[in-house]
């Protein structure tokens, strides 16, 4: 059975990397060698993980410096010997081992404006064309891995703009209630409010590294720039504004 | 008892997967103070891993469904031993919650004109699934997530209730600990709603994530609830085999319900043998007129898509008879029926992870799959209008109630399953509570006791938890899996007596702050109670029925079709009862006479 060379995070922020050696068999990902680790080296390595299948974005770390779920990187990836470092995701608060603190992201999804969806139809049903929501099945996607709010710049190397930066995948759920079909929300509670989409600048980091393959930038972060950009100068409503002081709502 | 953290609510639902979200939701909306607990973060529960989508008899696809077809569907599934009035409430309400999910946020796939689209299932007479694609699971949990995140519930993620507590007769509140601190938590409840989801994890090959080890199941088998056809475990025909690492990850049963077809070695077509006569006069006898179906449903339907038991048994008949595919599945194709562009749509999830995990490209090649532990049948009795169980202030919904899907569930029942009682439990459990004149009141011995308790792993052992829970799993898969004996189902109660007792003496490194292994050391006690359980009313039922098959009672008997197994914890440990099936109206008794 083939031995594959582990460095893993073992500890708070105090902590170190400790080296082990796990044997492993062929089809293995990192997850597997982690488990096997945890059954027979190690009981109180702390690792999060739920579906083993990519579903869920639990088990999300640092793999050889590129953040990864842990669930879905094989072990074929790695050359024999290969010393493979497992390490927590580094922009949150480190709990303990390969475990982070994620709730930041919970206080941002409580701030996220809720859909208000227009009445249905007579009959009860509510009629919307697949073509119209394809884009929006594409978000939808997202498993909450926080892949990319940890290799967002903006925050990971200045965690004070979490106070005002929502991040990629807030961005990824504004968009889905601002291009909903039938959604009613003014445009003050999503495009216009921003939540600090202006930090980003668009280097793409974050569709790099989504698992679901979900195009962030160009889909979810640029047009939610142009539609706050196209609101803001719209010379029409500008004029109006100073006519009329009205309120930039459309 | 001073130092423990504690909080007061109205309702505690335990598990915030589909069924404990829509029950909380239901709750803090009529008004009672509530608070959410889960194992895992919020959004992470195992309905994010159902796939194929949520049954409802909305009609936009073939407009003859309606609810009487769903509710004869389910019972015939269930092989008629399903509480019938949950099955009607089920299929009578279904439509409406999954209209409730778009409005909450929910984007199901369309119908050309616009509608929420149905897909075909094993057992189910027409195309009744709402999905999305193969992640129907990840929309419904995160459309409640959202929902709920906006309606003043306080949740505590990562934080397992270890007890339920009780005033009497009565639930007084819950005990547990966080998992991040490894500190105790105390909540007092006036009603506690179970919504833990299922068992899985005490079989060694499974589709359930680590949370799926039975605590709700144990902890009201604790607390003195009855628990009904605890031995019908669902064992999904389609798991993956290969590799070793992803055994038994689930395979949706939309690849056949969307035109994938099972073979063996040979590229036999095998379940054209193993049609059973209860379904013979709807299946297709040839591949002529299975393949016909999929394009006029006035052909009879394909055998590949029978009820989850019938092919779960077939498939593992074939790979006895060494008919079985290089692991030690069998085939599923549908790269010969569909185009590359059209998997690709439908079936997204399962195109990358059999890519991504086995190097296995469906669009060009056939999967190998085999049965997985993926659904407990059994659970918590419970009234069907309330979800009340038979402890006072203690509610259940969803995977952990039992009743709903009698002998064998079918494939979509599940998610529809949990929002019709996610909410009926909500709606129950808030009722009782805000009716309650006085406080319940919690016994601070008992809790300090419990506090102390859950720390022996720590002191005086030798044994290692990973090590317990891997020969229960073993034992469990061999001697109570798909098919079952007498002999098998002894030393499987023999090995949990042995493992209990080993269980005393596990000891964990480290200290209580995030530690798995003493979580683990912590679940054993909840799976081995789970395990007995099962084992025990699997003995007492001598026949084959749905997700329980025996060798030395093959076939089905009139005597036991009758009949309900129910399991409660008494001074002597747990004693199993027969008990009659309440009888059904006549009105509804009509539907199962063509």
């Amino acid at each position: 059975m083939p031995q594959a060379h582990l460095r893993v995070w073992r500890g708070e922020e105090d902590g170190a990397y400790v080296e082990y050696d796990v044997e492993y068999e062929e089809g293995m990902v990192v997850l597997d060698v982690v488990h096997r680790l945890q059954a027979t080296q190690a009981g109180d390595l702390a690792v999060r993980w739920n579906c083993k299948a990519g579903k869920c974005g639990s088990c999300s770390a640092e793999i050889n410096g590129s953040p990864k779920l842990q669930c879905m990187t094989r072990m074929e990836l790695f050359e024999d010997g290969e010393t493979i470092t497992v390490a927590p995701l580094k922009t949150f608060p480190l709990i303990r081992d390969l475990v982070t603190d994620v709730s930041w992201n919970y206080r941002v999804a409580e701030t996220m404006p809720e859909l208000k969806l227009r009445a249905p139809d007579a009959d009860g049903h509510r009629r919307m064309m697949q073509i119209d929501i394809d884009r929006e099945q594409e978000f939808r996607k997202c498993i909450e891995c926080y892949i990319c709010q940890d290799v967002c710049h903006v925050i990971r190397d200045h965690p004070e703009n979490q106070e005002k930066f929502a991040g990629p995948r807030f961005f990824v759920q504004l968009a889905n209630v601002a291009m909903h079909p039938l959604d009613e929300n003014p445009r003050s509670a999503t495009v216009q409010h921003g939540f600090g989409l202006d930090y980003c600048n668009i280097t793409k980091c974050c569709t790099d590294v989504c698992p679901e393959g979900i195009h962030i930038t160009d889909n979810a972060i640029i047009p939610l720039k142009e539609r706050r950009v196209d609101e803001h100068y719209d010379p029409v409503r500008a004029l109006l504004r100073k006519a009329f002081g009205g309120k930039s709502d459309s | 008892m001073a130092e423990i953290e504690t909080h007061n609510y109205d309702v505690l639902v335990i598990g915030a997967g589909g069924a404990g979200l829509r029950a909380a939701v239901e709750a803090s909306a009529l008004g009672a103070r509530t608070g959410l607990v889960c194992k895992s973060l919020l959004g992470k529960a195992h309905t994010v891993m159902a796939e194929g989508g949520i049954a409802a008899a909305m009609g936009n696809v073939y407009s003859e469904d309606n609810w009487q077809v769903h509710f004869r569907d389910t019972m015939r599934g269930g092989k008629m031993l399903n509480n019938w009035r949950m099955a009607q409430l089920h299929a009578q309400e279904a439509p409406a919650r999954v209209m409730e999910l778009e409005e909450w946020g929910a984007l199901f796939d369309r119908t050309e004109d616009g509608r929420i689209l149905q897909r075909d299932f094993g057992g189910h007479r027409y195309a009744r699934l709402a999905h999305v694609g193969d992640r129907t699971g990840l929309e419904m949990i995160r459309t409640l997530q959202q929902h709920a995140v906006h309606r003043g519930l306080d949740v505590y993620q990562e934080c397992t209730v270890n007890r339920l507590l009780k005033d009497g007769d009565r639930i007084s509140g819950a005990f547990g600990y966080q998992r991040e601190s490894g500190r105790p938590i105390l909540f007092r409840a006036k009603a506690v709603i179970l919504a833990t989801g299922g068992l899985g994890k005490v079989y060694a090959i499974t589709s359930n994530s680590w949370e799926g080890t039975g605590d709700g199941h144990s902890l009201a088998i604790q607390a003195g609830a009855d628990m009904i056809d605890m031995e019908f475990v669902q064992f999904h025909p389609t798991g993956m085999v290969w590799p070793p690492s992803v055994r038994g990850i689930l395979v949706t049963e939309g690849v056949r319900g969307d035109g994938g077809t099972l073979r063996n070695y040979s590229g036999e077509r095998f379940m054209f043998n193993y049609i059973p006569t209860m379904f013979a006069a709807e299946t297709a006898d040839t591949e002529a007129e299975a393949d016909a179906w999929y394009e006029d449903r006035s052909k009879r339907r394909t055998p590949d898509l029978l009820p989850r038991d019938e092919v779960a048994r077939a498939i593992n008949s074939e790979v006895k008879a060494g008919r079985g595919s290089p692991h030690g599945g069998v085939f599923l194709d549908i790269s010969t029926r569909r185009d590359a562009e059209y998997i690709k749509r439908r079936l997204p999830s399962m195109y990358h992870q059999f890519m991504q995990l086995a190097g296995v490209d469906i669009t060009s090649e056939a999967m190998e799959v085999g049965p997985t532990a993926h659904y407990a049948m059994g659970g918590v009795r419970v009234d069907a209008e309330t979800a009340a169980t038979t402890v006072p202030g203690l509610f259940a919904a969803g995977e952990v109630a039992g009743g709903m899907h009698g002998s064998n569930r079918l494939g979509g029942n599940s998610l529809s399953d949990l929002v019709v009682f996610g909410k009926r439990a909500g709606e129950g459990a808030a009722q009782y509570a805000l009716g309650l004149t006085a406080d319940p009141a919690v016994d601070a011995a008992e809790v300090d006791q419990r506090a102390a308790a859950i720390l022996k792993p720590f002191d005086g052992g030798e044994e290692n938890p990973y090590t317990l829970h891997r020969e229960l799993q073993d034992s469990m898969q061999v001697n109570v899996g798909i098919i079952r004996t007498e002999a098998e189902m002894r030393a499987a109660l023999a090995k949990i007596a042995e493992l209990r007792e080993r269980l005393g003496r596990v000891q964990v490194e480290g200290n209580v702050q995030y530690n798995p292994g003493w979580h683990l050391a912590l679940d054993m006690e909840h799976m081995l109670t789970v395990a007995e359980t099962i084992t025990l009313a699997a003995l007492e039922r001598k026949e084959s029925r749905g997700g329980h098959t025996r060798d030395d009672f093959p076939g089905p008997s009139e005597e036991f079709g009758r009949m309900n197994m129910v399991v409660r914890a008494g001074a002597a440990g747990l004693a199993v009862r027969q008990e009659p099936l309440p009888p059904m109206p006549a009105e509804l008794m009509k539907l199962f006479e063509e």
